[in-house]
């Protein structure tokens, strides 16, 4: 056991001492953190793009006014200037295009044209575009003559907009979003793919260094192989522990400083009770929006965002995340450990690769499709076979799992894993003193028979 | 009292028969060889010694006591296949195989001083392996195996990649830990040294021993009653039927005759004979080399 302990130590060591494990651990946190804070950037950043836009008719005010400026477009409305003495000049005028509309327009749809020196953004056509639709389809609703008109129309416009809530085991009615589930089944099942392949890879390359290099025999002569291979993947999985969690730590730090000076506290307490409300008349819309007037929508949705994430079951999912990481890491880095000890160099080892990485691969993709349809029986089943289950289940975690079926999935996950490392140390124990011979599964077959 | 013993060792890897009850005797403080061809099976008894493998059949003894997986701490190995972490310091390397042997961190350190300093290799100490060169990776993996004071020590082609100089400080170095008490296990090629180091030999051979016990015995066995004799002048001597002369060379001034008698212990007559015709400059039993006995015995077998 002690001896057990000194490998682990040098293994974990001359990793976390290694300049690339260092650069890796602090550039990461930061690239994690600048993919969350980077989209509430972009949004206060849009602001600063202004835009003024002059509108021009021919001879006529049918549109006047009916475009509405927000806070990031101007339109103002020029009279008395033809669009062929504007066309020219309208950048030196301030203006970022020209809209011109022909009065043919309520008739004809396309008699409508914005002249810009820039691709104009889809936000911005959208506007204009849904300003006049509305314009023009009251206009021709007046041609009926119908009393009360307006009033009935600010009655009948509405905008759904469908809140999801899921019913804890309580009975609590939480706040959740599919777009946050989602996300975490993407960082969920990449994290642990990435995790079991790297730190798998390198246990793999760890065996194949010992072997190359000769040192293997001298090190066997005072420890038992299952002694050097279980150190070794056992000291990679601390560094493996090691890196995350200081990963972990330092995105939460990076995020909650950058959210705190960005976005204040007291605008977000604001915002949570306004989007409360899930069906508003337009009056009542104004009235919030008179109420809160500085916060712009996406601020609105991303605080909501921000809300329903802190409602997902972190703790379930973290320390699930943590086991499958430990026992799928076990496995596939028992599976690897084999596979080195197998081959005699890194190039040979491709022909043992590929059955490792089917089943990862299938993982991967049956966690794509979980997304689509958490309960189907594909994603039941992989979230239960070992090989599959670490990816599978986190994919499945974040819509909710019945208690059972994830102890199902951890006991099978424990079983297979101990009885993978148990045949890789009999692989293993014949391969590091196997030199200069091309390995083949049924030489391998063969070893696992080998006694002693 | 022998130190170590294997009495019977079969060993089977799938159909190939490793082993095949092969016994030896190491005396105690005794150079022994072990000599065979490639895949004699050499390799697979050493580690079945040093127990990273275990026999299929047969028993080993240290001391008189069953040979148990504690007595890896007695036991020093230096294996023909060596290594060291090529990234990791060299000071640092010593230090991690002292404590895979039962060291303790401050005892390592201790004797590691000691012999870092006696091979002359303590600049080395901060560098990493791989900036070394292959004769001083040798010299610390020569540390390293003999620095938790082993009683016995397995010592595979020792001196592959040591130059004249270097390869006898290593000599000297085995010589002196038998001296202070360990016993050695030797195993090579180079028949040479095994004709200066050893004293006792086995030889293995498709899996079984096909030579064994004294060197010196051996080669006295082989002789086959002939000497060699180097006179001044051109002379030559006529042994009369009591011995024939296999060989003579005039050259330098010098006569060098290869003679062979009938009979065993006539040393005697040629001296005499040779006595009466001129001055002797040198009179040799004629041995035959480890080397020569070993293609023989070989090739007599296959």
């Amino acid at each position: 056991m002690n001896k057990i302990s000194i490998i682990i130590k040098r293994e974990y060591m001359t990793r976390v001492r290694k300049k690339s494990f260092i650069i890796m651990t602090i550039l990461a946190p930061v690239l994690m953190a600048a993919l969350i804070i980077l989209p509430t950037f972009l949004m206060m950043n849009q602001e600063q793009d202004y835009k003024k836009i002059a509108v021009i008719e021919d001879n006529s005010d049918l549109f006047r006014g009916v475009i509405k400026n927000t806070s990031t477009l101007e339109f103002e409305y020029l009279d008395n200037v033809k669009i062929d003495d504007i066309k020219g000049s309208f950048e030196e005028a301030g203006y970022y295009g020209v809209l011109y509309i022909s009065p043919e327009l309520i008739t004809t749809p396309n008699a409508v044209q914005l002249i810009s020196k820039k691709q104009p953004p889809i936000g911005l056509l959208e506007h204009i575009e849904n300003s006049l639709e509305n314009e023009i389809e009251r206009q021709k609703l007046m041609t009926y003559n119908i009393e009360n008109l307006d009033q009935i129309l600010k009655n009948v416009e509405t905008r759904v907009n469908i809140q999801t809530k899921k019913i804890g085991e309580s009975g609590e009615i939480k706040e959740t979003s599919t777009g946050i589930a989602m996300a975490l089944v993407y960082i969920g099942g990449f994290l642990m793919y990435m995790l079991v392949f790297i730190f798998g890879a390198q246990v793999m390359r760890g065996v194949i260094e010992e072997k190359t290099s000769r040192v293997v025999e001298v090190i066997v002569s005072s420890v038992k192989p299952v002694e050097l291979m279980m150190g070794k993947i056992i000291g990679i999985a601390l560094v493996g522990l090691t890196q995350f969690l200081i990963w972990v730590f330092l995105t939460i730090a990076i995020t909650g400083i950058v959210k705190s000076t960005v976005l204040k506290s007291g605008d977000l307490a604001g915002v949570t009770q306004s989007v409360t409300h899930s069906v508003l008349s337009p009056e009542q819309q104004e009235q919030m929006a008179a109420e809160v007037p500085e916060i712009n929508p996406e601020l609105v949705e991303f605080s909501k965002l921000f809300e329903s994430a802190m409602n997902q079951p972190w703790g379930l999912i973290i320390l699930s995340f943590i086991f499958y990481f430990v026992t799928g890491y076990l496995l596939y880095a028992s599976i690897f450990a084999a596979i080195g000890s197998a081959v005699d160099n890194e190039t040979e080892t491709q022909q043992f690769m590929l059955p490792v990485t089917i089943p990862i691969i299938l993982a991967l993709m049956v966690a794509m499709g979980t997304m689509q349809n958490p309960e189907s029986s594909l994603s039941f089943w992989f979230s239960l076979i070992p090989l599959t289950s670490p990816i599978v289940m986190m994919a499945r975690l974040p819509f909710g799992v019945p208690y059972w079926q994830l102890a199902v999935s951890m006991f099978l996950m424990v079983v297979t894993f101990i009885a993978f490392v148990w045949m890789a140390a009999k692989v293993y124990r014949t391969g590091i003193l196997m030199y200069g011979k091309k390995t083949s599964w049924q030489e391998i077959w063969k070893w696992l028979k080998y006694n002693g | 009292m022998a130190l170590f013993e294997a009495r019977n060792v079969t060993k089977k890897y799938g159909d190939h028969l490793a082993l095949d009850g092969v016994s030896i005797s190491v005396p105690e403080q005794c150079i022994f060889g072990l000599l065979g061809p490639n895949g004699a099976g050499k390799t697979t008894l050493i580690r079945i010694i040093n127990q990273i493998t275990g026999p299929d059949s047969g028993e080993l003894f240290l001391k008189g006591k069953k040979l148990t997986p504690g007595d890896v701490m007695s036991i020093g190995y230096l294996p023909e296949e060596r290594g060291l972490y090529k990234k990791m310091k060299v000071g640092e390397q010593a230090l991690y195989f002292a404590q895979l042997k039962g060291l303790s961190k401050d005892e390592a350190m201790k004797r590691l001083r000691y012999w870092f300093k006696k091979l002359d290799i303590v600049d080395w100490w901060g560098k990493k392996v791989e900036e070394l060169s292959k004769g001083m990776q040798q010299k610390v993996q020569f540390v390293t195996t003999v620095l938790h004071e082993p009683r016995l020590i397995i010592f595979d082609e020792p001196f592959t990649g040591f130059d004249p100089v270097n390869a006898n400080i290593i000599k000297n170095e085995i010589l002196f830990l038998r001296e202070r008490g360990a016993t050695i296990i030797f195993s090579t090629h180079n028949m040479e040294s095994v004709e200066e180091l050893c004293d006792n030999i086995t030889l293995i051979n498709k899996s079984k021993t096909i030579l064994e016990g004294n060197v010196y015995d051996i080669r006295k066995q082989w002789a086959a009653n002939e000497f060699d004799i180097v006179m001044e002048g051109d002379i030559a001597i006529e042994g009369n039927g009591e011995f024939s002369v296999l060989d003579r060379k005039f050259e330098n001034g010098r006569s060098t005759m290869k003679l062979k008698t009938t009979g065993t212990g006539h040393a005697d007559l040629i001296l005499r004979k040779a006595l009466n015709s001129g001055n002797i400059i040198s009179f040799n039993p004629s041995l035959p080399s480890m080397n020569e006995i070993f293609i023989r015995v070989v090739e007599s077998r296959n």
